[in-house]
């Protein structure tokens, strides 16, 4: 299969990607543990998802949107500075030129088209950094649903761009104070309005977390990140990249990127946010010292204490503030198909910076950390003269207040 | 004590079933709280074992369990602290999941048979999941009391009362838990519905809060669980008198209704 070039129509693959096993397994990890109010909401979406994707109808209007709203495909854009500063041959997958900025909108269009199809008028999402409340704003305006997207108070505070770009979308943004008022409590108050609501709601969730079928069916819509990609850099390169990177808070542009190359070679790197280190327990690294456990509705990897009560993560990135991951990455880890690594608050804000200098292009904090990763690890755990694909998950506007500031700039 | 043969016993007395839910941990004088919600004819305690992220739980519930984490409950301690509890009625505990996989399905399940617990609720662990911990309990002799929801299809709900251990929790709303102003439209239909399809106990719980709304719940199920309004009371400084006190007016507002149905004389 070629990638479709620029202007032409994205054609979505006709089967499905690996599915998981008995109830939403991958490994031992997923599952679908939710209050029983929910779980008719769930088997109802799985079959109507099973149902859409072999709709040639469905299949047409989703990839219009893609190609016509969204703006895929995306470039994969050679870093020649980037590439001679660091040693190592470095290729990015753009998600920060899709339209809203970010690799979110490929899942929410999806999603968006299944709540039409299941009569619904209203979505309801969590957000962090607000790239998935933005894209879901969007998609809620485009097909004209109602649209309440829950945001922990300290990322309002820090994303305020993004609060007021939702607002503008008409959507309503409802500020979330308990707990870490981050991500983590976000889908919670998300959750708890799904279990009044979900007779005339659909809840859009915006990665590959929480109670199957989600962690499967937002892979699906990612994956085709992952396959462009592939065949982009075949194409480019004459190849395979020898490592695939991508950030790593809950997974989703991370798990639609290693999808396209599971059957290649390419060492597949998930980046993680290291926060202030991982000794100071200040992070989100959640495979690199998370235990298995329960939360949102799925077995996965969660940082928690001794009694199995959940702790608070920490990043620099409201997208990455998660004190988890999705199922299949814990699968993945488990069977050593892809490793997790991190980067710190520091490097984050280095590799944001050095792409901004180096290729004109300012990364959103998130993908940040993959590249600060990459600036650390290059001609030390990725040898000299390797070629990379970095997932660029997102652009960095809604970051230039909060890293202005902590710059010590201050802007007028 | 078994919790279905002890309920089992009292609705054959002609009596409305009543299980408050109290919060374990929730200062140190949450054992006295039991003891006195206890006396004051309480029919089962659920006891709350706080998890951080209580996901079926409304503002008032999540409030009590984050102050009880505050004050270093863990579910360990009340465990341990609820052996001391000499009440003559079952015990049973409500938590999430994830503590109780955390500390291992045995091991959990054989520290609340341990100290006296006759069952458990675990509301994020549905009836498709329940494998592991429900063979744990059941042979630890721990009742999993399943929830059944307004949403349950025909099918399900025959599955969930045939595998539910103690009683059937019916969900009397669409939503999580709370004081409502109203006793919601689905309550009846829940109650009938469960009833319909098992000889079980079937209690409703979730937005009830009032001794009017119990009696109106009572009238479709066998009984009603009461959490919120009387933590509420817990969180606005009241200790065992004030439990005991609220918990003696939905007592007696029941009380009432049992004996007018007992005299013929609908009230």
């Amino acid at each position: 299969m070629a990638a479709p070039a620029r202007g032409e129509q994205v054609v979505l693959p006709t089967t499905l990607g690996g599915e998981p096993t008995g109830l939403g397994r991958f490994g031992e990890y997923g599952g679908r543990f939710v209050p029983e109010t929910l779980v008719p909401a769930l088997e109802e979406l799985e079959a109507e998802f099973r149902t859409a994707w072999v709709s040639d109808e469905f299949r047409a209007e989703l990839g219009d949107l893609l190609t016509n709203y969204a703006g895929r495909p995306t470039p994969v854009t050679e870093c020649r500075r980037l590439s001679e500063r660091l040693g190592v041959r470095v290729l990015l997958k753009r998600e920060d030129l899709t339209h809203t900025g970010s690799h979110k909108i490929n899942n929410v269009l999806g999603q968006a088209l299944l709540t039409r199809r299941m009569g619904k008028q209203r979505v309801i999402a969590e957000t962090g950094a607000g790239q998935h409340g933005v894209a879901t704003a969007t998609a809620a305006a485009l097909f004209g649903l109602d649209c309440q997207v829950f945001m922990g108070a300290v990322d309002i505070e820090r994303q305020a761009l993004n609060v007021f770009r939702m607002q503008l979308l008409g959507a309503e943004v409802i500020p979330v104070s308990s707990g870490s008022a981050t991500l983590k409590d976000a889908i919670n108050d998300a959750l708890r309005d799904w279990v009044a609501s979900v007779e005339s709601t659909h809840y859009c969730i915006g990665s590959v977390v929480g109670p199957h079928p989600y962690p499967w069916i937002v892979r699906e819509f990612q994956r085709i990140v992952g396959d462009e990609a592939r065949e982009q850099c075949r194409t480019r390169t004459g190849g395979d990249p020898d490592f695939v990177v991508a950030c790593v808070g809950g997974g989703s542009n991370a798990i639609g990127t290693f999808t396209g190359f599971l059957e290649t070679a390419a060492r597949l790197v998930g980046v993680e946010a290291g926060g202030h280190g991982l000794e100071s327990g200040q992070h989100g690294a959640s495979v690199s010292r998370g235990v298995p456990g329960v939360l949102h509705g799925a077995r996965s990897l969660f940082m928690q204490d001794e009694d199995g009560q959940i702790l608070s993560a920490h990043s620099i990135s409201a997208g990455l503030d998660y004190p988890g991951v999705g199922p299949e990455h814990a699968q993945l880890a488990a069977e050593g198909r892809a490793e997790y690594v991190y980067a710190t608050d520091d490097e984050a804000l280095a590799g944001f910076q050095l792409l901004a200098e180096t290729e004109g292009i300012v990364p959103a904090l998130e993908p940040a950390h993959a590249i600060g990763w990459l600036a650390r690890e290059a001609g030390r755990s990725v040898p000299a003269g390797s070629t990379v694909l970095v997932t660029l998950s997102g652009r960095g506007d809604k970051d230039a207040n909060q890293v202005a500031e902590m710059l010590g700039e201050t802007l007028g | 004590m078994n919790l279905e043969t002890h309920l089992r016993a009292r609705r054959a007395e002609g009596r409305t079933l009543l299980v408050p839910y109290v919060t374990g941990g929730l200062g140190a004088g949450w054992l006295d709280v039991v003891r006195a919600v206890a006396a004051a004819g309480a029919d089962a305690i659920e006891i709350g074992i706080p998890f951080s992220d209580p996901v079926m739980d409304g503002a008032t519930i999540q409030e009590a369990s984050q102050r009880a984490l505050d004050l270093d409950a863990t579910p360990a301690a009340i465990i341990a602290d609820a052996a001391s509890l000499d009440v003559d009625i079952p015990l049973v505990v409500m938590t999430y999941y994830n503590p109780v996989q955390h500390a291992g399905h045995q091991r959990f399940a054989s520290s609340l048979a341990e100290s006296g617990i006759d069952a458990a609720i675990v509301p994020d662990l549905p009836l498709d999941e329940l494998d592991g911990w429900g063979e744990a309990a059941d042979a630890a002799g721990i009742e999993t009391v399943l929830l059944a929801a307004p949403t349950t299809t025909d099918e399900r709900l025959r599955a969930i009362c045939e595998r539910s251990r103690g009683f059937v929790y019916g969900v009397a709303l669409m939503g999580v838990t709370g004081e409502r102003r109203a006793l919601a439209a689905q309550a009846g239909e829940m109650g009938r519905r469960c009833k319909a399809v098992t000889d079980k106990p079937v209690l409703l719980g979730v937005g009830i809060s009032t001794p009017e709304q119990a009696c109106e719940a009572a009238e479709s199920a066998d009984g009603v669980i009461v959490g919120s309004a009387l933590v509420r009371r817990l969180l606005q400084g009241g200790g065992p008198e004030a439990a005991a006190t609220f918990v003696s007016e939905l007592r007696s507002a029941l009380d009432v209704r049992d004996a007018a149905r007992a005299s013929g004389d609908p009230t």
